[in-house]
């Protein structure tokens, strides 16, 4: 077995590269976005939550509460499915942390942190893979809601939107991606990540009016950065316009990824 | 170009500590290993082999102390230490998820391969360690033999200068072990570097030019295998009675002719009793035929790095727990 190695020589690199240059890490982030989505093929149960989760919440919150707040299902449709979009792509945002505490642990990583390549690459490459996901969920619910009865007449806008609520999910998971580097375990990321999510996906105008709320909650809601991608959302598909809070959306999601990517990349290399 | 030409050290660690909490688990390491060379590290379980290794690989950062790869700062020049080593683990650092194929042209990816090249390149080390046929498998269902083979093919698509093996025969059959053992030949005979640590006495006494014997963070002894021998002695006499039961007279023969303390091994029957000069074995054999101790085995020979190790540290080279068992045997025997 060891003929092949004999007849290969050891080779010293005829010219040592300092830095990582800008191509190569891009390279590098998509093989890494590449390794991301064999595995993510090879595990099928990876996909069970975001198959299963559009129609358990669509249905659950469109019967539910349909009556009660819109007075009825389809009048309700063009408020609840945004909501139920942004809440089940920004959880899964939060898989992605935890994925990566997971891969981190194997033994893997330590090929990675020997390699010459970009420290950012395995991180980038797996938040990168994610985003089909994110996109699943997206199509999946729209297609649910439709069935349903949402008619959404916002045209190209709808495309727009569900752009909007993937690039955001994607800034929104470099959040997790700095809590998977620093957590001891995936149960922790998973747990300290919902204790987030969830008072920040409802105490926002998801699933009621902001004006049927109390006066110190109110100023929150509306404040509330999942409440700009809601609206921005409802307004893109269901009318086609693109109004203010798009534009906060963006702006919010440049500003996490501006503080948490390179705090993760960071906290990688300590960790290296 | 200077970055290009082998420097004549491989590797240079100073005073390398690395500290956990209140455990300094390497605690001034200095090593010296020349370029083309196999070099041992022994020591074992926790001894801080594998840290060391991990602040050589730039996969740590040392606390304390400086280390460069064929004059490069492991810290200060991290990618091009990186372009340099190869890093076989002791858990095999490859994806369990994933084919051991594609295992294999991401990591050509990584390194800059083009999708095609990475692939054959992936397909030839594959051949080359006997993984053909598995190649399209997961990791996950490879035997541990195969998994260790995988991972070091994986450290040879750029056919780094300098190669990491952590404990690379560790839980291996005797097989397998052997095969690992002809590829390091190998991989010294293309030209590589090799850093390798062991529990196993007789591998860095098999493999290894010079051995650095390293014990709770520091490095206790240092030296060719016949050095370090050297320390403990010049010979040792290895015998094995026919029956097993004179074993106690044969160790009281020893005793007076000899002056030491003869350590029986488990196998029925064997002894082993250092000894100050070869010459006064024929008086022994002489109190064995008075005494009618027959002999079915009897060697002289230099001491073994079990013994150097003991001598050394002052503790046996296996588990606490292992160790402390073996005292009470010896206890037994003796009373």
């Amino acid at each position: 077995m060891s003929a092949i190695i004999e007849t290969e020589p050891a080779v010293f690199p005829a010219e040592l590269r300092r830095h990582v240059g800008l191509r190569e890490t891009l390279s590098q982030t998509l093989t890494m976005a590449y390794r991301a989505l064999i595995r993510l093929r090879r595990t099928p149960e990876q996909w069970a939550d975001v198959l299963i989760m559009p129609f358990i919440f669509t249905f659950m919150f469109a019967y539910l509460f349909g009556g009660a707040i819109a007075g009825g299902v389809e009048a309700y449709l063009p408020m609840l499915i945004p909501a139920i979009i942004v809440q089940g792509v920004v959880q899964a945002s939060a898989v992605t942390g935890t994925q990566l505490r997971e891969d981190m642990d194997t033994g893997v990583f330590d090929r990675f942190r020997s390699l010459p390549m970009a420290r950012i690459a395995p991180l980038a490459g797996a938040l990168l893979t994610d985003t089909i996901r994110y996109a699943v969920i997206t199509g999946l619910t729209m297609l649910v809601g439709m069935l349903i009865g949402w008619r959404p007449g916002g045209g190209w806008g709808i495309l727009v939107a569900c752009l909007l609520v993937i690039i955001t999910s994607w800034s929104v998971s470099w959040i997790w991606a700095l809590l998977g580097v620093k957590a001891r375990t995936a149960g922790t990321v998973q747990g300290i990540a919902m204790l987030i999510i969830m008072p920040l996906t409802f105490f926002s105008n998801a699933f009621v009016p902001t004006s049927t709320l109390p006066d110190w909650l109110r100023p929150v809601a509306e404040w509330n950065p999942v409440s700009h991608l809601i609206t921005a959302f409802r307004e893109l598909a269901n009318d086609g316009v693109w109004g203010v809070d798009v534009w906060w959306t963006l702006l919010g999601a440049a500003v996490i990824v501006a503080i948490f990517a390179p705090l993760a990349v960071r906290a990688y290399m300590r960790k290296a | 170009m200077p970055s290009t030409t082998p420097s004549e050290w491989a590797i240079e660690a100073d005073g390398l500590v690395k500290a956990f909490g209140e455990n300094r688990a390497v605690d001034g390491v200095d090593l010296r290993v020349r370029t083309g060379a196999v070099y041992g590290v022994l020591g074992p379980n926790g001894a801080g082999k594998t840290t060391t290794i991990s602040m050589l690989a730039t996969l740590l950062r040392p606390d304390g102390g400086s280390a460069r790869v064929f004059g490069h700062d492991v810290v200060r020049e991290a990618n091009a230490v990186r372009q340099l080593i190869g890093v076989t683990g002791q858990y095999a650092s490859v994806d369990e998820k994933v084919s051991g194929l594609e295992n294999m042209i991401v990591f050509g990816r990584l390194l800059g391969l083009s999708h095609r090249a990475a692939k054959a390149k992936g397909l030839e080390l594959l051949e080359a360690f006997g993984l053909a046929e598995a190649a399209k498998r997961p990791v996950r269902k490879f035997s541990g033999g195969m998994r260790r083979r995988l991972d070091l093919a994986s450290s040879l698509i750029a056919r780094p200068p300098l190669i990491f093996l952590d404990e690379p025969t560790t839980g291996l059959d005797p097989r397998t072990r052997g095969q690992m053992w002809d590829v390091i030949r190998a991989l010294v005979g293309g030209g590589s570097t090799v850093l390798l640590t062991t529990q196993y006495l007789d591998e860095a006494d098999q493999l290894a030019d010079r051995i650095a014997v390293i014990d709770r963070g520091r490095v206790v002894a240092e030296g060719t295998a016949d050095e370090l021998k050297g320390l403990v002695g010049n010979a040792s006499l290895l015998l094995r009675v026919v029956d097993a039961e004179r074993i106690d007279d044969t160790v009281r023969a020893i005793q007076e002719v000899l002056g030491t303390t003869a350590t029986v091994t488990p196998e029925a029957g064997r002894l082993t009793a250092p000894m100050a000069e070869p010459d006064r074995i024929t008086d022994l054999l002489i109190a064995f035929r008075e005494r009618g101790i027959r002999l079915a085995e009897v060697s002289v020979e230099k001491p073994t790095l079990d013994e150097v190790f003991l001598t050394i540290t002052g503790h046996d080279a296996a588990d606490q727990t292992e160790s402390a068992a073996a005292d009470d045997d010896q206890e037994e025997v003796a009373a």
